[in-house]
């Protein structure tokens, strides 16, 4: 078996005493989306921290293995994560940069192409060499994106002037314009109603159709989750509880008691639930 | 009216110099929200380098003033920007993310540094330097009262037309641009689609101190002499342009630059020369009562 995209091993995240992430392993391949699930303050949003460097993790390696090469994520610097490894994230609280236009947010995403075709230089920006090539080729990128999320006609607009639904496919065409290897998105069904949840589930079907990369896929829309993802991963506490496809995660006692809580009267020992019986109180 | 023309000529051009200063105020301040301090004396030293170099010009005998000009301008933009640079990397790189007083505060001493640097190496005294671009043209004549452009004033306005066209188109519409003006708004976000923050960063601090290094060069053959307190005073002045204009808005920089130059003109002219700061900086303060994001700043928007 090939290495996979993404191997998350022994993943810890400590924060003074506080265990965040606590010996996470996983891995998410190419051509699959696999989503990480589990109550809130169940870490989720802290392993993709330490994937996207805003962390460093306490303990664990994470390493990125593509046709580009292989990466230690957490060993790389923020900027270089996007870069170097591909890795690119949407935020929970959507985070455009809401007073540049539409279209470039999408442009901006191609940073290092064009800055790799201007050489670094002064005399490429002013238009000498294939820097101009490389800026249309830009532009043509983010059109093709536009036209896929039905942006088009507000092309010209700040970015945070649209609708919220319209930011959460803006955010995604964006960290796709950094043509990464690996998407991570962090509760792009939130705040989405009925109907633009299902473009959101084509949207992310569509890229991994087409685009050949992994995406990880915080969710708590369980129509989205149960919907698309090939793989998940269910976090309880920091911890990994279980690990499965939809079908298997959806029959999977741990989960289910992580997310309703514990039934309490089969729990308790059977003389403790007769003296309570004696005493009336149950 | 002729007074009146004549001043508004030296207003202009007084306006022209100072805005090319506050522009580099403006970027600092719009990428990492800092007032970079140590700009003033940025500037100050980029009028030190033009006047050494065009010594040592004519010393060498190079003395065609295009070519010397020239030679004057890419050497003292290059030395100036690497002083730019290194302020950026010795004094606000190593505390980014520290505090927001702890690199004003860093910024403070750089800008002492630097005065103290100049007056220990070049001395306290006013450096002079002969004219080196003389004459103009007389636009009016009247009663032994005559209004004068002189070809300095023309070539400082034709350059910071030039480069403010230029820096505006560059902020505007190249890769480079996009990258500073994305850092502006969300720094962490930008280095997530691949940005080197720290190099746009430095690239800022570049460009601001080149742009001081042309109006040093313009301020040295403007007056003729220069000491190593000028930057103290132009800085202050270019500061409350950038505000005036709308700290963080380069058009805004250009236009606080040349409003203060006009004051500053007009109230020598008519009122007394004396109170001339007096002026400019009463003019800030009604403006940060009745506009406190400046003339074109745009207010921030909180969203309930």
């Amino acid at each position: 078996m090939s290495e996979p995209l993404l191997r998350v091993e022994h993943l810890t995240m400590r924060f003074g005493g506080l265990v965040a992430v606590d010996d996470v392993s996983f891995t998410a391949e190419t051509g699959r989306i696999t989503s990480i699930i589990g109550p809130n303050g169940a870490g989720k949003t802290t392993v993709f921290n330490c994937l996207t460097g805003f962390y460093k993790p306490t303990v664990g390696r994470l390493s990125l293995t593509g046709a580009h090469g292989r990466f230690l994520l957490e060993q790389l610097d923020g900027f270089r994560i996007a870069q170097r490894a591909r890795v690119a994230r949407t935020f929970q609280n959507i985070r455009l940069f809401a007073g540049m236009s539409v279209l470039e947010n999408l442009i901006v995403a191609q940073h290092n192409k064009l800055m790799r075709a201007s050489g670094y230089s002064v005399p490429a920006l002013v238009g000498l060499g294939g820097y101009a090539a490389a800026e249309r080729d830009a532009v043509e990128i983010a059109r093709g994106w536009l036209e896929r999320i039905d942006l088009v006609h507000r092309a010209d607009d700040l970015a945070g002037s649209l609708p919220y639904g319209d930011q959460r496919r803006l955010e995604i065409a964006r960290a796709m314009c950094t043509d990464p290897v690996l998407l991570c998105l962090d509760e792009p069904a939130a705040g989405l109603n009925a109907r633009e949840s299902i473009e959101l589930n084509e949207l992310l079907m569509w890229i991994r159709a087409t685009h050949g990369i992994g995406i990880l896929l915080i969710e708590h829309d369980m129509s989205v989750v149960m919907g698309i993802s090939d793989r998940i991963i269910v976090l309880d506490y920091g911890r990994r509880i279980a690990e499965g496809t939809p079908a298997e995660i959806r029959a999977n006692p741990d989960v289910i008691r992580a997310y309703l809580g514990e039934e309490e009267d089969e729990e308790l020992p059977p003389e403790v639930a007769a003296d309570l019986a004696r005493e009336g109180r149950l | 009216m002729l007074y009146f023309t004549q001043q508004l000529i030296n207003g202009l051009t007084l306006g022209a110099v100072y805005g090319l200063i506050a522009i580099g105020y403006s970027m600092v301040y719009g990428i990492i929200g800092m007032i970079n301090f140590a700009h003033g004396d940025i500037f100050m030293i980029g009028a030190f380098h033009a006047l050494i170099v065009f010594l040592i010009l004519g010393y060498l005998g190079i003395t065609w003033v295009p070519l010397a000009l020239l030679i004057v301008l890419l050497v003292a933009v290059v030395l100036t920007a690497a002083y730019g640079w290194s302020v950026e990397r010795v004094a606000y790189r190593p505390l980014r993310g520290a505090p927001r007083l702890a690199p004003l505060i860093s910024a403070i001493g750089m800008s002492i540094f630097l005065q103290n640097f100049v007056q220990l190496t070049q001395g306290a005294r006013g450096k002079p330097l002969h004219s080196v671009i003389p004459g103009g043209i007389t636009l009016a004549e009247q009663g032994g009262f005559s209004v004068k452009l002189s070809w300095m004033q023309l070539i400082i306005w034709a350059t910071t037309i030039v480069l403010v066209l230029g820096f505006t188109w560059l902020i505007r519409s190249t890769a480079l641009g996009r990258a500073q003006r994305a850092c502006q708004q969300d720094m962490k976000m930008a280095s997530l689609v691949g940005i080197d923050v720290d190099r746009t960063i430095s690239t800022t601090f570049v460009i601001g101190a080149s742009l001081a290094a042309v109006a040093g060069l313009m301020v040295t053959l403007y007056y003729g002499v220069i000491d190593f307190y000028i930057g103290f005073v132009a800085g202050i002045k270019a500061f409350t342009a950038a505000v005036l204009g709308g700290i963080g808005s380069l058009p805004g920089a250009m236009l606080g630059g040349m409003l203060i130059g006009l004051i500053e003109a007009f109230w020598s002219g008519y009122f007394s020369i004396e109170y001339k700061d007096v002026a400019a900086f009463g003019i800030l303060v009604l403006v940060l009562i009745f506009r406190p994001t400046g003339l074109l700043g745009r207010p921030e928007v909180e969203k309930v």
